[in-house]
C-alpha cells in the first residue's frame, strides 16, 4: 500500500514544484513544514492552505543555521516522516560565457543544501528507523551537457548523494527517493524552449507518486525513463557534436 | 572555532537497540580538551552527555538534546604498579585493556561486568558490579582516587579522603558530576588465569535462595541463571555457579595460565562457530524456543557430569562475549533489560510475584539471571544487602506498550519492597521510581551536590531528564 505521510518538510517551498508539492500534501492531511528564502511567498501559501502549513523562511545556503532549523521543525511538527530537498536554481550561462560565480552558487544551492537537510534528515531516520527523504534532482545530472556545466553537475552530484544515501539508510527502513524531473513549467524554466514541458501539478503529482511507492530512482513524466535511457548512452564522441 | 551544536552529528543507540538518539558529538582527549568542552558548553546553552563504549541497555549514554561527549579517546593506562596492583588509567580505558594489562603481573581487575567492553569511566559513573559483588562491592570500592573534571571548571582530586562528598557522589552519579579524567584502582592479586568453578542445578526459587546463603561466605563469585519460562512448582528452577580463586600453589603452572593469549573465548559453542551463534539463536527466539534451551540448560546441569572444572577468568566473567554482537538476535525492536535489586528478607518473594506476573501476563523474560550484592558508601548506588534479577525482554512494536505496563508495575513491587534499580540497564523506570527508590533526602544531597559541580545543569543523558534527576 502507498504510504501516506502525517509530517513533512519541503524545502524550496515558495514557488514552482515546492509549492504545488506543499499544497498538495496540506490538502490530503500532511503536517507540513515549507521552507524557502523569500518570506513573503510563504506567507501567501500558509495563508491559502490553513493550518496544516507552518512556514520556515530560511536561505539553504546558511548551513550553519541548518541544524537548529531543523530540530526546531521536527519538534514543531511532532515527528518527521518526509523531507524533500527541492531548493534549486539555473541561472542562464551563455555560450561562451564562464562564470565560476554562477558556478558555484548553483552548487551550493542544488547541491550543498541538499547535503546538508539531507544529512540531517538522514540521520534522524536511521534513529527512528523509518521515513522517507527525497531530492529533487534532474534529468539534467544523467549526462554532461554543453550549456550549462555547473548546473548538470549539482544534479549528477545530487543523484549520486542521493544513491549513496540509500546504501546507507535503506537498511534501516527509510527510503531515499531521487526524482528526476523533465523540463517544468516553473519560474525557473521561464522563458526556456525546453521540450516535454509539463506543468506543476503534474509533475508534484509524479514526484508525490514515487515518494508515496518509495521508489529508489523515477523519471517524471515516466517517458524520461527511456529518453535518457538512450541519451546516457550516446558514446562522447557522437555527444559532443550534438547540440542536445 | 564552530559551536558545539555544529558538531558532526551521529545516530547513537541503546546498547539494547531499544532506544536511539542523535547528537552532535565531541571526543576530547586531554582534560584540558575536556574543561574548554564544558566552558564552551555552558557559553553555549548546550548540555552535554557522556558515554563510553556505549554499553548502557537503556538511555544512559544518549543525549539527544544535547551533544554526547566521547569518552573512548582517553585510551591509556597510565601505569601500572606490579607489586601493590594499583592501575592508574585514563578513563576510556576499557575492563578488555585492563585484564590484558595486568594478567601478566598475577592480577585481575577487583570487578568485571559480564562483558569486558566497558570503559572504566562508564564502570565508575555507574559503579557496575561484577559477580563478585556480595564480597568485594562495585567498580567504586576498587577505586582509590580519581581526579574529577566538573563543568563549574575545576579539575579536582577526589577520594576518600579528598573531596570525599564529591567521590561518593561521582562514583554512581551517571556521569552528572563531572568527567572522570583519570582513576587509580586496586586490583586482585591471583595466582593462576583459571578458577575452580562448580555447577549446582537448582530446582525452584526457594532452592535458589538456600544455595545462595549456603555459598555466599566462601565463594568469590556467585551467579544464577533462572528459568523464567517455567512455572508452577519449577517456578524459579535454574543454575548456580559458583567459583573460587586458587591459592598460591594449587596451580603448577601459573606463568601459562596468566598469558593473555591463553584467555581467548571459546571459538566453538556447543559445536556451533561463536560467528554463527547469533544466527542459531536467532532460531529459538520465541517463547517456545527459549522454553527448550531454558530446559536443554537445566537438564545438562541437573544429569550432566558433576564436581568441580577449572575455567580461565574471561571465560568464566564475560559470558556477554561469547556471542559477538548478542543484541543481534533482537533486532528489529531490541529488547530491555529490566533488573530490580531488592533487599534479602523480601527478595524471596519479590521475585517469586515478578515471576508469576511477567508469566500471567505472557512476557516472561528470555533470559534471567540472579546475583547477591552489598551494600556500599556511594549516594545514589544501586547497591544494597540483598539480590538482584536481570531480565531480558525482547521488544516489538507490538507488545512495547505492554511491557512497559508490566515494568511499571513490577517497579512498584520492587520499591515497596525497599528496592533499587540499575540506572546502566534501564529504559522503563518513571520519575516516581526513582524518587521512591533512592528516597528524597539522598536526591536532595546529590542535587546539591551538582548546583557546586555543575551549577548550570551542563550534564544530562536522556535518562537523566526521563527520570528527573533535577527535579525538586
Amino acid at each position: 500500500m502507498a504510504a501516506s505521510f502525517s509530517t513533512a518538510i519541503i524545502v524550496g517551498a515558495s514557488s514552482g514544484l515546492g509549492e504545488a508539492m506543499v499544497r498538495k500534501l496540506a490538502k490530503e492531511g500532511t503536517r507540513v513544514a515549507a521552507v524557502a528564502r523569500r518570506a513573503s511567498e510563504l506567507d501567501r501559501i500558509a495563508a491559502e492552505c490553513g493550518a496544516n502549513v507552518r512556514v520556515y523562511p530560511h536561505e539553504v545556503r546558511d548551513y550553519d543555521a541548518t541544524p537548529a532549523l531543523f530540530d526546531r521543525i521536527v519538534a514543531d511538527l511532532g515527528g518527521c516522516d518526509l523531507v524533500v530537498y527541492n531548493a534549486g536554481v539555473m541561472p542562464r550561462v551563455e555560450e561562451s560565457e564562464y562564470d565560476f560565480h554562477k558556478d558555484r552558487e548553483m552548487i551550493e544551492i542544488n547541491l550543498l543544501g541538499a547535503m546538508c537537510w539531507l544529512d540531517l534528515a538522514a540521520a534522524h531516520m536511521e534513529a527512528q528507523r523509518r521515513g522517507t527523504i527525497c531530492g529533487i534532482s534532474s534529468v539534467a545530472g544523467d549526462r554532461g551537457r554543453r550549456g550549462n556545466p555547473a548546473y548538470h553537475t549539482s544534479k549528477a552530484g545530487l543523484t549520486t548523494f542521493m544513491e549513496a544515501l540509500r546504501n546507507r539508510v535503506s537498511r534501516y527502513g527509510v527510503n531515499v527517493v531521487t526524482v528526476k524531473p523533465g523540463p517544468v513549467d516553473t519560474p525557473m524554466t521561464k522563458g526556456l524552449k525546453l521540450p516535454l514541458m509539463i506543468g506543476v501539478d503534474e509533475a508534484a503529482d509524479g514526484a508525490l507518486a514515487l515518494m508515496r511507492a518509495g521508489t529508489a530512482e523515477g523519471y517524471v513524466p515516466a517517458i524520461w525513463g527511456p529518453i535518457m535511457w538512450v541519451i546516457r548512452n550516446v558514446p562522447s564522441v557522437v555527444f559532443r557534436r550534438t547540440n542536445i | 572555532m564552530r559551536p558545539l551544536a555544529l558538531a558532526p552529528r551521529r545516530v547513537f543507540d541503546g546498547y539494547g537497540f531499544a532506544v536511539r538518539g542523535v547528537s552532535p558529538y565531541v571526543r576530547p582527549r586531554s582534560a584540558e580538551e575536556v574543561a574548554s568542552i564544558f566552558a564552551r558548553a555552558t557559553a553555549e546553552g548546550i548540555s552535554v552527555g557522556m558515554r563510553g563504549s556505549g554499553r548502557s541497555y537503556g538511555d544512559a549514554a544518549l543525549n539527544s538534546a544535547g551533544i554526547v561527549m566521547d569518552m573512548t579517546g582517553f585510551d591509556k593506562v597510565l601505569s601500572f604498579d606490579a607489586e601493590h596492583g594499583v592501575a592508574e588509567v585514563e578513563p576510556g580505558v576499557t575492563i578488555s585493556q585492563l585484564w590484558r594489562h595486568a594478567l601478566p603481573h598475577g592480577y585481575w581487575p577487583s570487578v568485571v561486568s559480564g562483558t569486558m567492553a566497558p570503559t572504566l569511566g562508564g564502570c565508575a559513573a555507574m559503579n557496575v558490579h561484577g559477580k563478585n559483588h556480595f564480597k568485594v562491592g562495585g567498580t567504586g570500592d576498587s577505586i582509590l582516587e580519581a581526579d574529577l573534571a566538573t563543568p563549574a571548571g575545576e579539575l579536582l582530586r577526589v577520594s576518600r579522603t579528598e573531596n570525599a562528598d564529591l567521590f561518593h557522589g561521582a562514583v554512581a552519579g551517571f556521569g552528572m558530576l563531572g568527567t572522570f579524567t583519570r582513576l587509580k584502582l586496586k586490583l586482585k592479586k591471583i595466582h593462576s588465569g583459571t578458577m575452580r568453578v562448580r555447577q549446582i542445578p537448582v530446582g525452584n526459587l526457594a532452592e535458589q535462595f538456600a544455595v545462595f546463603e549456603q555459598e555466599e561466605a566462601g565463594a568469590d563469585y556467585l551467579v544464577s541463571w533462572v528459568d523464567c519460562i517455567r512455572g508452577g512448582s519449577g517456578l524459579g528452577r535454574g543454575q548456580i555457579h559458583v567459583a573460587h580463586y586458587l591459592k598460591e600453589g594449587e596451580d603448577a603452572d601459573p606463568k601459562r595460565t596468566l598469558d593473555p593469549t591463553r584467555q581467548d573465548l571459546p571459538p566453538h559453542i556447543l559445536g556451533v562457530p561463536r560467528s554463527l551463534v547469533p544466527v542459531v539463536l536467532k532460531m529459538f527466539n520465541t517463547r517456545h524456543g527459549m522454553g527448550l534451551l531454558n530446559l536443554g540448560k537445566y537438564l545438562a546441569a541437573r544429569f550432566g557430569p558433576k564436581g568441580a572444572y577449572l575455567q580461565g577468568h574471561t571465560a568464566f566473567a564475560f559470558l556477554l562475549d561469547y556471542v559477538p554482537n548478542f543484541r543481534s538476535v533482537y533486532e528489529p525492536g531490541g529488547f530491555i533489560q529490566y533488573q530490580p535489586f531488592v533487599p534479602k528478607e523480601a527478595a524471596p518473594q519479590v521475585f517469586g510475584e515478578i515471576l508469576r506476573r511477567t508469566q500471567a501476563a505472557g512476557l516472561p523474560s528470555f533470559l534471567g539471571v540472579m546475583k547477591r550484592h552489598r551494600p556500599d558508601a556511594f549516594l545514589l548506588s544501586h547497591a544494597l544487602d540483598g539480590y538482584s534479577f536481570a531480565m531480558d525482554y525482547p521488544v516489538t512494536a507490538s507488545n512495547r506498550a505492554d511491557l512497559w505496563k508490566l515494568c511499571a508495575v513490577l517497579s512498584d513491587l520492587v520499591v515497596e519492597a525497599g528496592g533499587r534499580f540499575y540506572p546502566a540497564k534501564d529504559l522503563t523506570l518513571r520519575p516516581t521510581d526513582f524518587r521512591r527508590a533512592w528516597g528524597q533526602e539522598r536526591i536532595a544531597r546529590f542535587q546539591s551536590l551538582r548546583r557546586r559541580a555543575d551549577p548550570s545543569g551542563v550534564l544530562q543523558t536522556d535518562w537523566a531528564r526521563r527520570v528527573g534527576v533535577d527535579e525538586a
